[in-house]
């Protein structure tokens, strides 16, 4: 007979996860449309209060709906979560309940006070939205006086001996090469670097071909996650492990799967459910916590996220060998392109989509959904390096 | 030619885990190939920003 | 075990364990959510932010019980089959390093006569 191997107890630890969890590990939580900011590539397009926002026993509700599944943690963003003025009953109320609260902000309103009342809470994680390593660079994308907010509120962390904090900054082509620079700003503060992927989502679908970096920048960015291990990335550049071919098939760290409708999700400023936060369009929306059976009915029945949890097809990747690394890529970022999802990532480091990108005729690609934009406050994109 | 019978215990490379499978042969050998406990990263995951 | 990249721990966190002792006594941390899940549980520490997924059941179980043995020794010899004794035995060491298991302080109850 042939050999035998022990059967396994359990699937490998990734197909668990492809195929759903129960419940969230943890969520992202947009509080509220509204911002003072209007930045370009905004993925939530963000500026205007929506009317219909949820109200803070809405909020209670949905904190002790998290508790009860035993959510480990919500990221909390918006629009600027800290423009709600029950932002810091609900932050309160959450880690009370012992699911955790992370939050981004662009850091205007953390003033001393804010920042005072924030280190004394336990379990809570602040996050800096930032995009680039001075003024002119990040007010270009993210408006004008917003680099010197961002700097005044971790000034009043670090005052107020908050302790580690994260600086968060999008990876665009105009940033990329700042790296090593935010590196060091988040060292002289002692806090916490973190990258992320910009998708076409939101205001995004619009600057995506302004501030989409080229190939040779993800390779770059590629290998420099790797030299800086403890740098994060919110496991957003997933697609870019196609390149580990040329690092004996090393990958990056982090999960390198799609989590959306399956580990993690979005509940909206609304109450709408979404697979991700970069995918607030219709083709996403899995129901709304207001609906019967709340916020668990739509996690485990949604037609939506059944559907995610379902294995999903390599389609056109299905004969390239980085299919097993890669994953196929980011189904927000196909999406807002107008690729189809069962095939390559718009950024496919091997060029698999450049063809098809190109074919597609304006007009073509999904709008978002919804636009929170204030009227006449889009930032400009001033610099506009074509590929 | 005589077909050869290969068994388990000989035909092929050896790992411990398939030897250890083999419980009735070699009782007090213990199954080490079980992973139980796995750590990921969950920096806000995908789809988290 | 998986590279994996984790948040630091704010200041005041408690540090994960440097060494597991089989002899000695251990316990569930408190600052661990433990969250069943139908391969085993799913381990999320609110201190050092770390999440450890229990592939099994029986180690689920063996973690519960953990606190009512004198030892993590007798509590694995209690749950477990001698041939699976050294896969548990390194699970534990695994969760004592991450801090979802810590040694426990409390007197161990005796059962009442």
């Amino acid at each position: 007979m042939t050999t035998v191997h022990p059967t396994p107890r359990t699937p490998p630890l990734v197909e668990q996860l492809k195929g759903g969890l129960d419940a969230p590990i943890c969520l992202t939580w947009e509080l509220t449309y509204a911002c003072n900011l209007a930045c370009v590539h905004c993925l939530s397009s963000s500026g205007r209060r929506d009317p219909r926002e949820l109200t803070t026993a809405e909020c209670f509700s949905v904190v002790d709906q998290l508790a009860d599944l035993q959510v480990f943690y919500v990221n909390m963003g918006g629009g600027e979560p800290m423009l709600r003025k029950d932002f810091f009953d609900i932050v309160e109320y959450s880690v009370s309940r012992n699911v955790g609260v992370k939050f981004s902000t662009n850091g205007t309103y953390l003033d001393a006070a804010a920042a005072r009342r924030l280190a004394s809470m336990n379990y809570l994680d602040v996050q800096i939205s930032l995009d680039g390593m001075d003024a002119t660079t990040n007010d270009a994308v993210r408006g004008e006086g917003s680099w010197a907010a961002a700097r005044r509120a971790m000034d009043h962390l670090a005052a107020a001996d908050f302790g580690e904090f994260k600086i968060s900054i999008v990876c665009t082509r105009h940033n990329v090469d700042q790296l090593d620079d935010y590196k060091a700003m988040a060292d002289d503060y002692g806090a916490q670097l973190r990258i992320t992927r910009l998708r076409p989502s939101g205001r995004g679908v619009d600057s995506y071909h302004d501030l989409r970096m080229t190939n040779d920048q993800q390779r770059q960015v590629f290998h420099w996650i790797l030299d800086h291990p403890d740098v994060l990335t919110g496991d957003s550049f997933f697609h870019l492990n196609a390149l580990n071919t040329e690092t004996g098939g090393e990958n990056l760290p982090g999960l390198n799967l799609c989590g959306a409708g399956r580990i993690v999700c979005l509940i909206d400023p609304i109450g709408d459910v979404y697979a991700c936060p970069f995918v607030i369009h219709d083709d996403f929306l899995a129901g709304n916590v207001r609906d019967d059976g709340g916020f668990a009915h739509v996690w485990r029945e949604s037609e939506l996220f059944t559907e995610l949890r379902q294995p999903q097809s390599a389609g056109a990747c299905a004969s390239c060998g980085s299919f097993d690394a890669c994953q196929g890529g980011c189904m927000a970022t196909k999406f807002f392109t107008g690729l189809p999802l069962d095939g390559p990532d718009p950024d496919c480091v091997h060029g698999h989509a450049d063809d098809a990108l190109a074919a597609i005729g304006q007009g073509v690609a999904p709008r978002p959904s919804q636009d929170h934009s204030r009227p006449g406050a889009a930032v400009p994109v001033a610099l506009t390096r074509k590929i | 030619m005589t077909v050869t019978e290969t068994t388990p215990d000989t035909a092929l490379p050896e790992s411990a885990e398939l030897r250890a499978d083999d419980v009735a042969e070699t009782p007090a050998d213990e199954v080490v190939d079980e992973v139980l406990v796995e750590e990921i990263s969950i920096d806000g995951m995908c789809g988290v920003y | 075990m998986p590279d994996t990249e984790t948040t630091a721990p704010r200041p005041g966190a408690t540090p994960a364990t440097a060494g597991f002792d089989p002899a000695a006594r251990y316990r569930l941390s408190p600052r661990v959510g433990l969250r069943p899940e139908p391969f085993g549980a799913l381990a999320y520490h609110f201190d050092t932010r770390r999440l450890v997924f229990l592939k099994s059941t029986d180690l689920v179980d063996l973690v519960n019980a953990l606190a009512d043995h004198p030892s993590a020794a007798a509590a694995i010899d209690h749950t477990v089959e001698p041939r699976r004794r050294s896969a548990f035995v390194t699970a534990l060491a695994s969760l004592a390093e991450s801090g979802v298991v810590e040694p426990a302080v409390e007197p161990l109850l005796e059962h009442p006569a």
